[in-house]
């Protein structure tokens, strides 16, 4: 089973319950899929066995084969290619890796070449085997890292994923083809309006949820009712408590000084389990 | 005159450290700045500043492959070429297509078009602190990039045509495409940064992409009692770095209080030890730009 914690806003503590759920179940991979700003590893301190380059592909223009004819440039729907008279200039952190513009260059000018924007990290800690990306500083497109960590998925594992913050496109790539998505929130008008904005794309994905409430007792009652009148489950409410924000600070994980709620967490999986 | 206008971009790599709090009580006290939300998929300023919408604008950035099945002779050329696996058997999942355009080109019969789609929406507005340029990108969508390059054209020219000389964006959490976007050009970034080890890390992150692309940084730490040897090890980073720490914000469920309220902290309770730190903060950050 694979199952997504994600948020909409940030920090609300998607991934405390990332690392406290995978330290709570048995055989389980651990995906880091916030790339941009990759957490679980301070959390979880695992040992890191194996780093791989994950690389994406961009256009080389031959300039001896190239008469500047400008059809690469026309065809690319993220102006990556620039064709002046005399020259062809490529921006690399543009392209999308279509392979457009090889396709429709009339003179066999393009071929393809690897850029590197990033890497996987993968160990083991504490019996959970994690795997996560880190995007290049200055490197704008974390999807195609996002793909790359999520290849790394065992099937017979049972898998978490932390998803980065935010419903765009890397939240779409993280929690695409899992069984469930845990949402967690707080209960504020900041993280409500998010939780909203996230319910909304998982609806359009078809992936069923349920919501994480942390901090409980800050804030206000509204996450709850809209939770209520949306028909989505409460699976865990987490209290807002020094002790956790404390522990947090320090990169420990709750479950690992407060054994009492690896129960919860295991309640939790049953009740997604259904 | 063309008047020269200042841009700072509040931003922090790490989600929920309190950059949009932050943002909200500096609109305050900057009075008659330029606000921009550019956390454009999951914007939260707009709870705090309550702005009166004065223009909407439609922003269609992105296409997505259509498929007409009547003209389909199912040869399999799109599937095989299509890099962002978007099309299987015949069907086009409209999620995963990023309108790159090779299915309609390898198409032997024209079956498939591009069409474009509402990415999303730009709003011009006022609220009583001075004019705002905000977005919202629908769901799931990509070009958040593009959208918040339109939020901040669209502020400068607010700015010109409203003799504002500061413009402050509320920047998304991260350091990938929207945040590039956020922060390119700027005069200065802040980074609020919590004293957590994650919060170490994402700062240590943000400041790099600010050095990338030589922008200089200012830091202010939030909730700095919470932990205060990660708040020493944050003045340590900075110091040695030669950024400035523009401000200590203590731990206060005022924050949240005010937020529940809809209000900036140092307008929901100016004489609180939080509205004090960040007017000092904001003192420092004027002097700094």
């Amino acid at each position: 089973m694979i199952i997504t914690v994600a948020s909409g806003k940030g920090g609300t503590g998607k991934t405390t319950v990332a690392v406290n759920l995978a330290l709570s179940l048995e055989n389980v991979q651990l995906l880091d899929c916030d790339v941009e700003e990759p957490n679980s590893h301070i959390l979880l301190h695992p040992e890191i066995a194996e780093t791989e380059s994950v690389y994406t592909k961009v256009p080389v223009v031959s300039e001896e084969l190239c008469n500047y004819c400008g059809k690469c440039s026309k065809f690319c729907a993220y102006n990556a290619l620039f064709v002046a008279p005399k020259t062809v200039m490529v921006f690399p952190e543009l392209c999308h890796s279509c392979g457009g513009c090889a396709l429709v260059c009339p003179k066999k000018a393009i071929t393809e070449t690897e850029r590197q924007i990033g890497v996987i990290k993968k160990g083991e800690a504490d019996g959970v085997e994690i795997v996560y990306g880190e995007l290049n500083v200055g490197e704008a497109m974390a999807v195609p890292l996002i793909k790359a960590v999520k290849s790394q998925i065992k099937s017979n594992k049972n898998v978490v994923i932390d998803a980065p913050p935010g419903t765009a496109c890397s939240l779409v790539a993280s929690v695409h083809k899992t069984d469930y998505c845990i949402l967690v929130t707080e209960p504020t008008p900041f993280g409500l309006h998010d939780l909203k904005i996230t319910v909304q794309v998982l609806k359009d994905l078809g992936v069923p949820m349920g919501v994480v409430i942390n901090r409980a007792g800050l804030g206000d009652r509204k996450v709850y009712e809209y939770c209520k009148t949306e028909n989505i489950p409460l699976l865990m409410e987490i209290p807002f408590s020094k002790k956790i924000a404390e522990l947090y600070s320090r990169g420990v994980p709750f479950v690992a000084e407060m054994p009492e709620w690896k129960e919860k967490f295991l309640e939790v999986r049953d009740r997604i389990k259904g | 005159m063309k008047l020269l206008v200042k841009e700072i971009t509040v931003l922090s790599g790490k989600g929920g450290t309190g950059k949009t709090s932050l943002t909200a009580s500096l609109a305050v006290l900057a009075q008659k700045a330029v606000l921009t939300d550019c956390d454009v998929d999951a914007p939260d300023l707009h709870l705090l500043l309550k702005p009166e919408v004065l223009e909407k604008r439609e922003f269609k950035a992105s296409r997505v492959a259509v498929l007409d099945s009547e003209l389909c002779v199912q040869c399999g050329k799109c599937e095989e070429h299509c890099r962002f696996g978007a099309i299987e058997k015949q069907v086009i999942d409209p999620i995963l297509c990023e309108g790159c355009g090779v299915c309609v080109y390898v198409c032997p019969v024209a079956a498939i078009e591009l069409e474009k789609r509402v990415s999303g929406y730009a709003f011009i507005s006022k609220t009583k602190y001075g004019p705002m340029s905000h977005a919202l990108l629908n769901p799931g969508e990509e070009n958040s990039g593009k959208l918040v390059s339109l939020v901040r054209k669209n502020a400068k020219q607010v700015a010109e045509k409203e003799n504002c000389e500061l413009i402050i964006n509320d920047g998304p959490p991260g350091i990938g495409c929207p945040v590039i976007a956020s922060v390119g050009g700027v005069d200065v970034g802040l980074i609020v940064v919590e004293p957590t080890l994650s919060g170490i890390h994402d700062m240590e992150r943000a400041q790099g992409l600010l050095n990338h692309f030589k922008i200089s940084s200012l830091v202010c730490v939030n909730k700095y009692d919470l932990n205060e040897e990660n708040t020493s090890r944050i003045e340590e980073f900075c110091s040695s770095n030669g950024i400035k720490v523009v401000g200590k914000i203590p731990f206060d469920p005022i924050v949240t209080e005010a937020m529940v309220a809809g209000k900036p902290v140092v307008e929901y309770s100016p004489e609180s030890s939080v509205s004090k730190a960040i007017e000092e903060l904001w003192k420092q950050t004027l002097e700094n730009i």
